[in-house]
């Protein structure tokens, strides 16, 4: 049986990197004693798949990972079990059984994450807000894209899905996942550099990962259903 | 929310913000109002390595169960959290509260090693606590050290104001009873060190003088303070029952170097090598109730979720119960994706049995330790392994599968000769000899044997200890002659031979049998910006050399001279158990190449037997 859990990363978690998270979560399965499935061979690992890496840094509202079950395990005890383990910072939210099919596997079915970004107090003019919605309104917005060989310009405009000021902070909803993703901080820097202003510090918070559907975005705990 | 000592911006640019964070699974936190003695736990190296290491764990343990301490952790910044530290004027801070250490009553530094001294100056340097222990005042927490490097803890003695000797379980508790007492009482840090100095295994290193011979050997150690013992009783957990274990070890976010559950299964050894310290100070032998480890290994794996398990002690092979022990942790956990890793054991029939259930035998390799390379060296060390022992227990792993060998030994032992080095050559390929033997069409492909060696540095309370070493050229010229030795070897293409740095072991050398004047040179070493010595990236023999000359200091007094019998030894001052008459009587059975008994074969009569348990009261 095929299980997806969400959980939360908040606090001072936010710096411990993707790898070590998996490795907190391996234990945390076992204090917590969930019936998860092993391979086989000299040294058994859990069947585990993270779906989208969240950056060190980034704190989150929205993280997944899917594991395989020896034996049912309700949704209500399940989280109750792994919230006795966890450390200040984390939190498991849900616990739904997915289909099991090859094209539910974790990380290939993100399409999108959406975001709350919040700048530091005062690095942003007065004003923003209302050029957000501009910067939003144009058709192309061009970055230089640099990786550990090269430096190229990409139109990140279409992997841009909403974007909107919410309060202090700045909501998007961008495209994630193994064929488009969008880093939350290559957003704010385009605006700032359209702004003018110096790139300013922001805070990242992910609000929630999605796939793709027939009706758009579904956060990935809604392709599951409570277990009972 | 949990607050840091340090900011985002200063975490996100440094490498592992783990490292500073705490907060991890079984990590203990109290309210800092309803204690009485807050003590700061330090292992002076990186995070990873301190982490991996036992005795801290059991310590934490022990002293968080009262209610009125709380004991948390700090190790050495790496030299990126060093660097920001420094220019933004960040002081040292402990993981749990990440309050300063500086507020703390206690600092703990455990002292595993030589090669860490530089690191405990960094960490009284940056938690602005005075380097020099008569320097420190009331708003400063008393710096006690303990760990093996404590058995002879003079060249760390003007950095620390109290010593505790032996294993931590015994007189801790009055310790810190007798610091409550004082708090209250509102006395001098001087009359706290007077009642700690009344406390059985506890030095103060001030209430002593030290006055130096002509030729730089000590004329005399004696108390200056009447509330300063003239020996200093080693402390020993003399009935393991009575002591604590940690049920719930802490589990670190990034991997440390020992990234699994230990269960220590016996304390102290049998054996009585020559060259080893841990063989003598640790005596005697305790072997640990079965039951209680049964009981301990589930509680340990259910409370940290670690994917392994292994094995604590000097020598495992001699646990009595060690079948039963290593067939209970398969059956129990090797079903629930549980790693069982095994010590080095002896190699024979039972231990290539468990091997070759618990790891893969064509990707595993098996470990000798014959520590030398003849026979006659051997019997020098008390070393009992003979070849046989090694070629017929390489044979049966060999048929059962096993293709690679690694073989520890030693170089630079005392009465050491040409053949004894070539030795190491020698028995490497007659290893490699013993698999090829094994007809073509059984055998998988070509073996491999690697021999390391190290260098030796005679340690205090060893029967070695009254050893000469060498320079760094001639432990250079010594790895030449076995690399040379190696190249002539008919199997030579199946062997691999690598060897310790020289330079780090003549300094280690020094420190081991250092005395009080060596402190200088380490003040001076670490002035001259010497840290993390034992990482190779960071050792810097010619500051260290550089130290040496501008404290007219002669490294050659410690490592090249000659010792006689009756020479005042800086550690002199520890009972050990184990007497002097006893390692003098070691030290001339190894110059005359005469082995003696393991404890179970014949007791000796070393003294250790004052302690009234363990091996010496079997049977």
């Amino acid at each position: 049986m095929k299980v997806r859990v969400k959980f939360r990363k908040f606090g001072v978690m936010k710096f411990i990197g993707h790898l070590d998270v998996m490795r907190y979560f391996q234990k945390a399965i076992r204090r917590a004693e969930i019936p998860i499935k092993f391979t086989g061979g000299y040294s058994p690992h859990m069947v585990m798949s993270f779906a989208n890496p969240l950056g060190v840094g980034l704190t989150s509202d929205g993280e997944y990972f899917d594991i395989e079950l020896t034996e049912s395990i309700s949704s209500k005890d399940a989280v109750e079990r792994l919230n006795n383990v966890m450390v200040e910072g984390m939190e498991v939210l849900s616990v739904v059984e997915i289909p099991d099919d090859k094209k539910n596997k974790g990380m290939s079915l993100v399409a999108g994450a959406s975001y709350l970004s919040t700048p530091k107090s005062g690095v942003l003019p007065c004003g923003w807000a209302e050029k957000l919605i501009e910067f939003y309104g144009q058709s192309e917005i061009i970055v230089i894209k640099s990786t550990k060989k090269s430096e190229k310009e990409v139109d990140i405009r279409p992997m841009i899905h909403e974007l909107r000021p919410e309060g202090e902070s700045i909501y998007m909803m961008v495209s994630a996942g193994s064929v488009e993703n969008l880093k939350p901080e290559l957003v704010t820097e385009a605006f700032c550099r359209w702004l003018g202003v110096e790139p300013a510090s922001f805070s990242h918070h992910r609000l929630e990962t999605y796939a793709a559907s027939a009706e758009g975005f579904l956060p990935l705990e809604a392709l599951g259903l409570e277990i009972n | 929310m949990r607050k840091l000592a340090l900011s985002d911006e200063i975490l996100l640019r440094i490498e592992k913000p783990a490292r500073y964070i705490g907060n991890e699974v079984n990590s203990v936190n109290k309210d800092a109002d309803k204690v009485d003695v807050r003590f700061c736990m330090c292992f002076p190296d990186v995070y990873e390595i301190g982490m991996s290491h036992l005795g801290l764990q059991i310590l934490y343990d022990m002293f968080n169960r009262r209610e009125d301490v709380w004991c948390e952790r700090v190790f050495s910044p790496w030299t990126d959290m060093d660097k920001e530290m420094r220019s933004e004027g960040i002081p040292l801070f402990a993981l749990e509260s990440q309050d300063p250490v500086r507020d703390f009553d206690f600092l703990g530094i455990t002292l595993q090693f030589e090669m860490c001294y530089t690191n405990i100056l960094q960490i009284l340097d940056l938690s602005g606590i005075p380097l020099s222990a008569h320097e420190r005042t009331e708003k400063d927490p008393f710096v006690i050290g303990g760990g093996p490097c404590a058995y002879n803890p003079e060249p760390l003695a003007d950095f620390f104001d109290l010593f505790y000797i032996g294993e931590g379980e015994t007189v801790y508790d009055q310790l810190f009873d007798a610091y409550k007492s004082w708090k209250a009482s509102g006395g001098s840090r001087e009359s706290f060190l007077e009642m700690a100095a009344e406390i059985e295994g506890i030095y103060v290193p001030s209430f002593y003088d030290v006055n130096y011979k002509e030729d730089g050997t000590i004329a005399s150690f004696l108390p200056n303070n009447p509330h300063a013992k003239e020996k200093i009783r080693r402390q020993v957990a003399s009935d393991m029952g009575e002591t604590t274990y940690p049920l719930k070890p802490i589990v670190p976010f990034i991997k440390a170097t020992q990234d699994r559950a230990v269960l220590e299964i016996q304390r102290g050894c049998i054996r009585g090598c020559r060259f080893c310290q841990a063989g003598m100070v640790y005596r005697p032998a305790r072997p640990r109730d079965i039951e209680m480890l049964k009981e301990t290994a589930r509680a340990m794996l259910k409370n940290t979720g670690h994917e392994e398990i292994t094995l604590s002690s000097l020598s495992s092979s001699d646990y009595n119960e060690l079948k039963e022990i290593v067939s209970f942790l398969i059956e129990e956990f090797k079903g629930q994706g549980v790693n069982i890793s095994l010590p080095s054991l002896r190699i024979d029939a039972f231990s290539l049995d468990v091997m070759s259930k618990v790891q893969d035998v064509r990707k595993s390799s098996l470990t000798f330790a014959p520590e030398a390379g003849s026979q006659r060296m051997r019997d020098v060390i008390n070393k009992g392994l003979t070849e046989s022992e090694i070629i017929d227990g390489a044979g049966q792993a060999f048929e059962g599968g096993w293709t690679k060998v690694k073989l520890y030994f030693m170089l630079g032992l005392p009465t050491e000769t040409r053949e004894d080095m070539e030795g190491i050559a020698v028995l490497s390929d007659k290893v490699a000899r013993r698999y090829y033997e094994i007809p073509k069409e059984q055998r998988n492909g070509k073996c491999q044997i690697t021999a390391s060696s190290s260098f030796f540095v005679p340690k205090p309370f060893s029967p070695l200890q009254w050893a000469t070493m060498f320079s760094a050229e001639e432990y250079v010229a010594k790895a030449n002659i076995v690399q040379e030795a190696m190249r002539n070897q008919l199997n030579r293409k199946s062997l691999r031979y690598n060897w310790h740095t020289a330079e780090l072991t003549v300094l280690e050398g020094t420190f081991a049998r250092g005395d009080r004047r060596m402190g200088a040179v380490l003040l001076e070493a670490y002035r001259l910006g010497c840290i993390f010595d034992s990482w190779d990236e960071y050792f810097r023999y010619d500051l260290w050399m550089q130290a040496f000359e501008n404290t007219g200091t002669d490294a050659a007094f410690y490592n090249l001279r000659p010792r006689t019998r009756d020479e005042i030894f800086p550690w002199d001052f520890i009972d050990c158990g184990v007497t002097r008459d006893f390692l003098w009587r070691e030290w001339e059975n190894a110059m005359q190449g005469k082995v003696t008994p393991n404890c179970r074969e014949k007791c000796s009569g070393c003294g250790a037997m004052t302690y009234k348990g363990g091996v010496c009261y079997e049977g």
